[in-house]
């Protein structure tokens, strides 16, 4: 009995492989955390002395070395939710298209180069465009809607990508079961794929947020200012034909611009931009764990 | 006279790009009879059911020639391809609950049809599982998922969603590939029934299944047909060609 299962030289020699294959891929896995565990850290500890309620509702005072960041907290706000309510429609609209109507022809083909390259842009270029499109030709000006619309461009085909990826992820037979009984593209897509691939599309959406909040080049160049004047926690400071402040383009300025800022201060701002980010993936991942429950195979 | 054939194929031929899988294939179904598609993997008994509700078109780069005429009409020049679709169910090999309730898997054709007072459904879904033999076991958990069921029971709401939309012919492909036989000596008493109200096409690769089963059995391979015939003649000692004695008994090579 004990030959049977005994241990061969060449199973201990895989037995030891198999543990230092797991080993590497553990310690790769645990090396993520710790940039992020050292960024967090040490972003924090610069920045308490500063990091406050106040810091938080509090306009930029004396040439923006002291106050808070009020204005540039809501700027961002702003230009993120604009930018989104435009993008995410039609990202996912034109996504339901491509994965669900389209067929494989040269048109459809374009597209989809067009998509994929346009992902590829750097953010620069997207600034350009907008400053020649939205700021010029469509004379929406220096403003919020032109940063919006810059920002949503830059964001529209990675979301077209994450939501043609969520519907991909709908079996087949779903799709042909429907459309066995006679149920045409769209009561398929309305009560089978969509339902079942919205948690992928909206984290998708939602992981857009961080890109557009951290981007600087395309609203520096079509809408976002070094300051503006805007009363202490207004909620409602900015007309949208009118420019704003942005929390990615404050800390430029305030880390690079402005002799004699205090230390601290680019760093509560940093904390801020990060906590927000990290707030609203936080949040899509909440909304994934919910919906996914919900999934229904 | 004699009355139209449920389905009526001429001269069919389909390609998959320059590839031809089905080559010119010509036949008739009779009304309320059983006709077994039998044959090896590769010889076109899916695609030859997928051509007649014309779920083919979902397939890019197909080419279909020559006409099939469901209950006399030429299915190529239907307008409402929807209500052909309806005309015609069609249970796959792998069974799909969708992921909705076992309610909702049988109410949804007949509400993609239209259909939406809650008696009539109520009606419709019971008829519909009862028929498929499966109401006894679902009936007290209708609210929940179809998802969840048993391979053979998911089998069973899919033939059960195949009637909701009270087809005329049901076609089923190999259907019993994915569950038990205690099942699909089930499922074929449920066939047995059925075959007063509609005509059956029954694609199957259990060639005693097509003998128990069906009236006549049609021996598809490479895209042909090799015979047709009335089951008394393919599974004798000498049907028409010595293919379908060596395929039939197994010594096919």
């Amino acid at each position: 009995m004990d030959t049977m299962f005994a241990e061969t030289p060449l199973v201990r020699v895989k037995r030891r492989r198999e543990s230092l294959a797991r080993g590497v891929f553990f310690c790769m896995s645990v090396a993520m955390i710790l940039p992020l565990v050292a960024i967090v850290t040490y972003l924090v500890v610069k920045a308490w002395p500063t990091l406050s309620w106040n810091f938080l509702v509090d306009i930029p005072r004396e040439g923006m070395r002291e106050g808070g960041i009020w204005p540039a907290l809501v700027g961002t706000i702003y230009l993120v939710f604009i930018s989104l309510a435009v993008a995410a429609p039609l990202g996912i609209l034109a996504a339901i298209y491509l994965s669900e109507y389209a067929r494989d022809n040269w048109f459809n083909r374009i597209i989809n180069l067009a998509v994929i390259n346009l992902a590829g842009v750097p953010s620069i270029v997207h600034a350009l465009f907008g400053l020649g499109a939205f700021v010029y030709a469509a004379k929406f000006g220096y403003s919020i809607i032109s940063a919006s619309l810059t920002l949503a461009i830059m964001t529209l085909p990675v979301i077209i990508a994450s939501t043609r990826e969520a519907l991909a992820s709908v079996p087949q037979s779903f799709r042909e079961a429907c459309w066995n009984v006679g149920a045409t593209r769209w009561q398929t897509i309305r009560s089978i794929v969509l339902p079942n691939s919205v948690s992928g599309i909206l984290t998708g959406v939602i992981l857009q947020v961080s890109r557009a909040a951290g981007e600087t080049a395309p609203i520096m160049f079509t809408g976002a200012v070094f300051y503006k004047a805007v009363e202490r926690g207004t909620l409602l400071p900015y007309y949208l034909d009118e420019q704003c402040m942005a929390l990615s383009m404050h800390l430029y300025t305030i880390s690079t611009q402005v002799p004699g800022v205090e230390e601290s201060l680019p760093y509560a701002t940093a904390v801020v931009l990060l906590g927000a980010v990290l707030l609203v993936n936080a949040s899509a991942i909440a909304l994934r764990v919910v919906l996914r429950s919900r999934k229904k195979w | 006279m004699t009355p139209t054939p449920a389905i009526e194929v001429r001269d069919l031929r389909l390609s998959y790009g320059p590839r031809e899988v089905i080559h010119g294939i010509s036949f008739e179904v009779g009304r309320h009879e059983i006709l077994a598609v039998i044959g090896p993997a590769q010889s076109g008994k899916t695609s030859l059911l997928r051509c007649i509700n014309r779920t083919i078109e979902f397939v890019p780069g197909t080419t279909v020639t020559g006409g099939i005429r469901v209950n006399g009409q030429d299915v190529a020049t239907v307008r409402n391809v929807f209500e052909l679709r309806r005309t015609i169910g069609m249970v796959a090999p792998l069974p799909v609950g969708l992921p909705l309730t076992i309610y909702d898997n049988v109410a949804f054709a007949p509400r993609c049809a239209g259909l939406s007072r809650k008696d009539e459904l109520d009606t419709l879904v019971e008829r519909c599982l009862r028929q498929a033999a499966l109401w006894d076991e679902v009936k007290d958990r209708l609210d929940s998922l179809g998802t969840r069921l048993s391979g053979g029971q998911q089998q069973r709401l899919t033939i059960a969603r195949a009637l909701s939309h009270q087809p005329e012919i049901l076609c089923l492909d190999e259907f019993s590939i994915a569950i038990d036989p205690v099942t699909t000596m089930r499922i074929e008493e449920v066939l047995k029934e059925l075959r007063r109200e509609m005509t059956i096409i029954l694609v199957t690769n259990l060639t005693q299944q097509a003998r128990r089963l069906a009236d006549r059995t049609l021996f598809l391979y490479n895209g042909e047909i090799i015979e047709l015939d009335r089951n008394e003649v393919v599974f004798s000692d000498r049907p028409g060609n010595r293919k379908t004695y060596e395929y039939v008994n197994g010594i096919f090579g």
